[in-house]
């Protein structure tokens, strides 16, 4: 149904991952191993089967819409890499 | 006066500061003495905060259920103040909490003291702890052993003596599997009884908080004491045991114990099926009734559980993206230049794997072959559950299918890694409970031996089940009696 190829070079860049040479290879060769043998669930009738996204399904969790305070900026950029003005600082995204 | 605290359970510290021979402020001076002169070999901590402890100590309410006990804590739960590292290059020396968990503040309310910070495999991707990024945690029973992960550091330092009890969290079996290796008591919980507000996420669907201990009665104690729906986790549900030893009665006469079939198989070392068998013998003379079930998707488990596991985990693991925490790459190109290579510096090699098939499994074309199609089967497997417990109250099985492996002896092979865990994921995918509690012995060629683990399983909120079954198990027994270090 479903081949095991895995292009792991254009998915780790899709998961913002840059990878060496060698990391390719072994990941190509292990990740299609494991691909090849999760192809087993192919083998499971599950016509009908609704699919279980949290075992212990909770409904409606709702309160009681009231304000109160939240974490700071001080807090917040606490554990920044780099920050100015009280904002993270990152390098420039728009020309 | 007592010079060494650390082999001693919650219950017996306790008693110690209400005869009065330690205080609090004793207990933590002592626990670091223990620590600087046995943790060396075993490396279970990555870092102890003297400091605050001793004043948490000094603060101490020793009237409270867990006043002034001291509570070691995986590396991947946030107390403030402290590092929280998740065992990682990401947040080495980077990261420092500036808030606590859920569970740290119930524990802190409840009068306990965290204390340490617990190695672990990164980001809790691992069975063998050797996947941290910074150190290898040994096995206690025998040093050129690993503790089993990912919670490794929890269970090694309750086992040797470094800690009273500790905190791990469980994926795929990330607290049963190091408990059962290091010859300690571990509890998963039901999903939702402990919140997951500040424990890092791997596996949102999956993880949960649990207590490692020296006996089922301490683990009952420290469950009720982190257990509690909050309005910060909506997935927490009610679930505290107001007196969590009333139900520890001994008795488990006419108790329905299933024995899944599927289970015993080819696979596992008969010293391990000799001990378990043993076991079920046990039980059986201390009154339950034995009655072999069915678990027809057994055999779906690993897949299921490694496409949803890494599915939420790249997901999670998003969030590291170097902007508000974490390793920065120094001189990128651009932004997307310092995402890569931020994250391709900070994360390990196990850590990328799954990210990158988890990645794989939820992108465009794959998503309904692999991740849906898990989610699905994943049904099927918890109704496997929901249709046994009908039958039975508890599910017995071993932990793990052997006990601890050698260092470095699985590391090459990520699905032979994956392989170990069949015992322990499906109660994670089903969200039901399950603990570990040591059930014998194995001697190895070089005159060591390495402890097993019993596994019982029990439906969503019956924690006080299992719990009285395995503290009768072990009050009939003498495994706990066995100490790593004489």
């Amino acid at each position: 149904m479903i081949d095991s190829k895995i292009d792991v070079k254009y998915v780790a860049d899709l998961a913002r991952l840059e990878l060496t040479d060698s990391e390719v290879n072994d990941f190509t060769k292990q990740l299609t191993e494991i691909l090849t043998f999760v192809k087993q669930l192919e083998n499971v009738d599950t016509s009908g089967i609704e699919p279980t996204a949290h075992a212990q399904p909770v409904f409606n969790v709702i309160r009681n819409d009231i304000s109160r305070d939240g974490f700071g900026s001080d807090s917040a950029l606490k554990n920044a890499p780099n920050s100015s003005k009280n904002q993270f600082k990152v390098p420039r995204v728009v020309d | 006066m007592i010079n060494s605290i650390g082999s001693l359970s919650i219950t017996e510290l306790k008693q110690e500061f209400h005869k009065g021979t330690v205080s609090p402020v004793d207990a933590v001076s002592l626990l670091i003495n223990d620590i600087e002169k046995y943790d060396n070999d075993v490396c279970s901590y990555l870092s102890i905060d003297k400091e605050s402890a001793l004043k948490a100590a000094a603060d101490a309410d020793i009237s409270k259920p867990l006043g002034g006990i001291p509570i070691a804590i995986k590396d991947l739960i946030n107390v403030k103040g402290q590092p929280c590292s998740c065992a990682s290059q990401m947040l080495k020396d980077s990261y420092i909490a500036t808030y606590d968990a859920t569970a740290i503040a119930n524990l802190k309310s409840h009068g306990a003291i965290p204390f340490g910070r617990l190695n672990m495999d990164e980001f809790a991707m691992g069975s063998t702890t050797e996947n941290s990024g910074f150190h290898i945690t040994k096995n206690p029973w025998d040093h050129s052993r690993i503790p089993g992960g990912s919670s490794g550091g929890s269970a090694a330092c309750v086992a040797n003596g470094t800690a009273i009890a500790s905190l791990g969290s469980d994926t795929g079996g990330s607290i049963r599997q190091p408990a059962s290796y290091c010859g300690v008591v571990g509890l998963k919980p039901s999903y939702g009884t402990v919140s997951r507000y500040g424990l890092v996420a791997f596996a949102s669907s999956l993880d949960q908080i649990g207590p490692i201990t020296k006996s089922s009665a301490d683990a009952a104690v420290l469950l009720s004491a982190i257990a509690g729906k909050d309005p910060l986790d909506s997935t927490s549900i009610d679930n505290v045991e107001s007196n969590p030893l009333s139900k520890l009665n001994g008795d488990i006469k006419g108790f329905k114990i299933g024995i899944p079939k599927e289970y015993f198989t080819d696979g596992m070392d008969s010293n391990v099926s000799n001990c378990i068998n043993d076991a079920i013998k046990t039980l059986e003379s201390l009154g339950a009734e034995i009655i072999e079930i069915s678990l027809p998707h057994t055999d779906y488990a690993v897949s299921t559980y490694y496409i949803i596991a890494t599915a939420e985990a790249s997901a999670n693991l998003a969030r590291f993206d170097s902007v508000r925490y974490g390793h920065r790459a120094q001189s990128p190109n651009d932004i997307i230049d310092q995402y890569k290579k931020s994250r391709s510096h900070g994360f390990g090699q196990e850590v990328k794997r799954r990210i990158i098939l988890g990645t794989y499994v939820l992108s465009s074309g794959y998503n309904d072959a692999y991740y849906v199609k898990a989610q699905k089967v994943r049904t099927l497997i918890r109704d496997d559950f929901t249709r046994a417990f009908d039958k039975v109250d508890a599910i017995v099985s071993p932990t793990a299918p052997t006990t601890a492996c050698k260092i470095g002896e699985m590391s090459d092979d990520p699905l032979e890694m994956y392989l170990a865990d069949i015992f322990t994921l499906a109660a994670n995918l089903s969200g039901i409970c399950g603990v570990s509690t040591p059930c014998g012995f194995v001697d190895t060629d070089e005159n060591k031996k390495l402890p097993v683990g019993l596994q019982i399983l029990g439906p969503p909120m019956q924690e006080s089940k299992i719990l009285c079954i395995s503290d009768a198990y072990e009050k009939a027994t003498n495994w706990l009696s066995h100490k790593a270090r004489q």
